[in-house]
């Protein structure tokens, strides 16, 4: 069977089982629609948390931008699950015992104030998205190159799949489709990698096969090859980065706290029954995202050393199959600039005659390593699943920031239950539709947006959330003032150094401590940190039963079950 | 103050003990191995990995699985040391 009647079977086939879980899992009340009634084992909310998270971005991005960027890459690595650590022992536990649907919800409740509660949607809005409007994309990259389809009616597929689950499940659809996709695309992630680990070097696992030797009888360590194989080219050694010690800093604590303070993820630990099951699937969440994640650094080197060999220094009338399918797509570009035919792949810009867009790393790796039809399928199948995933959960928090922190916390405090759910089904329909249109007209800045959607997070949310639960007096003048100084801090240097609403885009070396725009989100969230204690200085104390409301949210037992007041 | 907020207090020292160790452990394998000590530890090499390459990119994350499944069993321990437990 071709690689083309592959891909339909297995796209169909997972299309089909989440169309399937969603009408056997369609929520019949508000809580059902925003929490799956509360009843997720750790396990499947560990599993869901997982494709929840891990977006198009990490499935077919990460891999690609590691093997350029090299020890640079780590700060995705670290960062997107050193936040995991933050959640489990910092916010998880005690955000379930509080035991409300969304995170406005806490924030509105715990600094007493609507204002509070309003500048919360206004974040969690802003952040999701700026997150969602990538994922679609995403979706229509992976049906224009597999299934020969116009992007933008992949998207439209995309589109249609999410809202049918979306809308009709709400969060228990949501959680159980995520608990298949979740299986799909560590399956088509993993089988790849295995295949080409033993391929290159012998040994099965890839976390290992990228420290061994490589295959071909001269005893060098794959690695050491690459590093050799870089520095011939003119690039930096893989092992060393070309960014500053204080720039990679800042990029992984914005990484990893943005991580901890995003909606979409926080909001999966409202499902589980008990604080010790929050607590647990955390842990269990992270074990299956570090399954992918610590085998796409060795995907990297593969995906590097594979590309060196079959390109560089190479005839370009020599070229496989694949290098001229995917010239069509745009992703790759050879120029031949001094007429020799040969492909010259080299730091120096003015002789490189090779472009490498990142995405191709993982979706043609299977084609440069000769892997058979069903394996590049599955590669197609495991990249909807994760972009599919990611893109339901970000919907259901657009959702419910409307229908319960808007309408029913604040201009329609009376609406019936009935009324809510279809107020939430009605909000995530526009908020697909809104996708929708960005990921068909995607705006220049999206895709420079959404590595800061963690900044908006980290400067925003998170030292909202820890001072609320960590110290007791915390008031909510200082909390709304930390909150608006923080993303507005955030929002400025955005669009100052990475978009140029302000102006030229100034240099590199204008940058606040030599800092870029990627790790800014650190020096807006310390400064979050800052403005709200001096301002809780000079505000009053919060009323007594804020403050008892804090002492009991500290103590797992007696949790009741998610509820409205 | 009374019996049960004596408990509670307690309980939440404990608790902030065990964060404040197992962050500072978070701190230092990604943060302290993995940046700012990268390049003294790659002069060290086990089997095709220079040692700070190899915390940056594989083993902070092990640790991190690690960091939270030990504070699971830690908090189910002081859960019914304290009889929070359910």
């Amino acid at each position: 069977m071709s690689v083309q009647v592959w891909t339909y079977l297995l796209v169909g086939i997972t299309f089909a089982l989440y169309i399937g879980i969603a009408i056997w899992s369609r929520a019949g009340s508000t809580k059902e629609f925003y929490v799956a009634g509360g009843g997720v084992s750790p396990l499947a909310n560990g599993m869901a948390t997982a494709a929840d998270w891990m977006s198009a971005a990490s499935f077919i991005s990460m891999a690609g931008i590691i093997a350029f960027a090299g020890y640079d890459g780590s700060v995705y690595l670290m960062g997107w699950t050193g936040g995991y650590v933050l959640l489990a022992l910092l916010l998880a536990p005690y955000l379930r015992k509080f035991g409300k649907f969304t995170v406005p919800d806490f924030i509105g409740d715990r600094y007493y104030s609507n204002t509070a509660r309003m500048v919360a949607v206004f974040c969690a809005l802003i952040v999701s998205f700026t997150y969602v409007a990538g994922q679609m994309r995403g979706v229509g990259v992976v049906f224009s190159r597999f299934l020969q389809v116009d992007i933008n009616t992949g998207v439209i597929i995309g589109m249609v799949i999410v809202l049918f689950y979306a809308v009709l499940g709400g969060m228990k659809g949501i959680t159980y489709t995520q608990v298949a996709q979740y299986c799909v695309l560590i399956f088509a992630f993993m089988v790849p990698a295995i295949f080409i680990s033993f391929q290159m070097t012998g040994n099965p696992i890839p976390q290992l096969g990228m420290g061994s030797t490589l295959n071909d009888g001269s005893g060098t360590f794959l690695m050491d090859r690459l590093n050799g194989l870089s520095t011939e080219l003119g690039f930096a050694e893989y092992t060393d980065g070309s960014k500053s010690v204080i720039d990679v800093f800042a990029i992984t604590l914005a990484l990893m706290v943005g991580t901890a303070g995003l909606p979409h993820v926080i909001v999966r630990f409202f499902t589980v029954k008990r604080v010790k099951d929050a607590r647990k699937s955390a842990g269990l969440a992270l074990l299956l995202i570090a399954i992918l994640y610590t085998t796409a650094p060795a995907v990297s080197v593969f995906a590097k050393m594979n590309l060196i060999n079959t390109v560089s220094n190479k005839e370009y009338s020599l070229m496989p199959l694949w290098f001229k399918n995917w010239e069509e797509t745009g992703l790759l570009g050879f120029e031949d600039k001094n007429k020799d035919g040969i492909i010259q792949y080299v730091a120096d810009k003015d002789k490189n005659e090779l472009t490498v867009d990142n995405d191709i790393m993982v979706l043609a790796n299977p084609e440069i390593a000769d892997l058979p039809a069903w394996v590049i399928a599955l590669v197609a199948a495991g990249g909807l699943a994760a972009a599919l995933s990611t893109a339901a959960g970000l919907l259901l928090v657009i959702s419910s920031s409307v229908s319960h922190d808007l309408i029913k916390k604040v201009f329609k405090p009376n609406i019936s239950e009935k009324g809510e759910l279809w107020a939430a089904r009605g909000a995530a329909t526009v908020a697909v539709i809104i996708a929708g249109y960005f990921g068909i007209h995607p705006p220049g800045f999206v895709a420079a947006v959404v590595a800061l959607a963690f900044g908006l997070a980290a400067a925003s949310f998170f030292p909202a959330i820890v001072l609320g639960i960590f110290y007791k007096k915390m008031n909510k003048e200082g909390a709304i003032g930390g909150m608006v100084v923080g993303i507005s801090l955030m929002l400025f240097y955005m669009a100052k150094f990475k978009l140029g609403w302000l102006g030229e885009i100034p240099d590199k070396s204008e940058w606040w401590f030599g800092i870029s725009p990627e790790g800014f989100g650190t020096v807006a969230m310390i400064i979050n940190f800052i403005v709200a204690l001096v301002i809780n200085r000079f505000t009053p104390a919060p009323p007594e039963n804020v403050q008892e409301i804090v002492e009991n949210i500290r103590i797992p037992s007696g949790a009741a079950e998610a509820v409205d007041h | 103050m009374s019996e049960k907020q004596k408990k509670a207090t307690a309980y939440w020292k404990e608790n902030v003990r065990y964060l404040f160790i197992l962050l500072s452990i978070w701190f230092a394998v990604s943060f302290g191995a993995g940046i700012l000590f990268k390049d003294a530890l790659n002069t060290i090499k086990i089997g095709g990995f220079k040692l700070g390459f190899w915390f940056a990119q594989q083993g902070s994350i092990y640790v991190f699985v690690v960091l939270i499944f030990v504070y699971v069993r830690l908090m189910n321990k002081l859960d019914k040391k304290y009889g929070y437990n359910e």
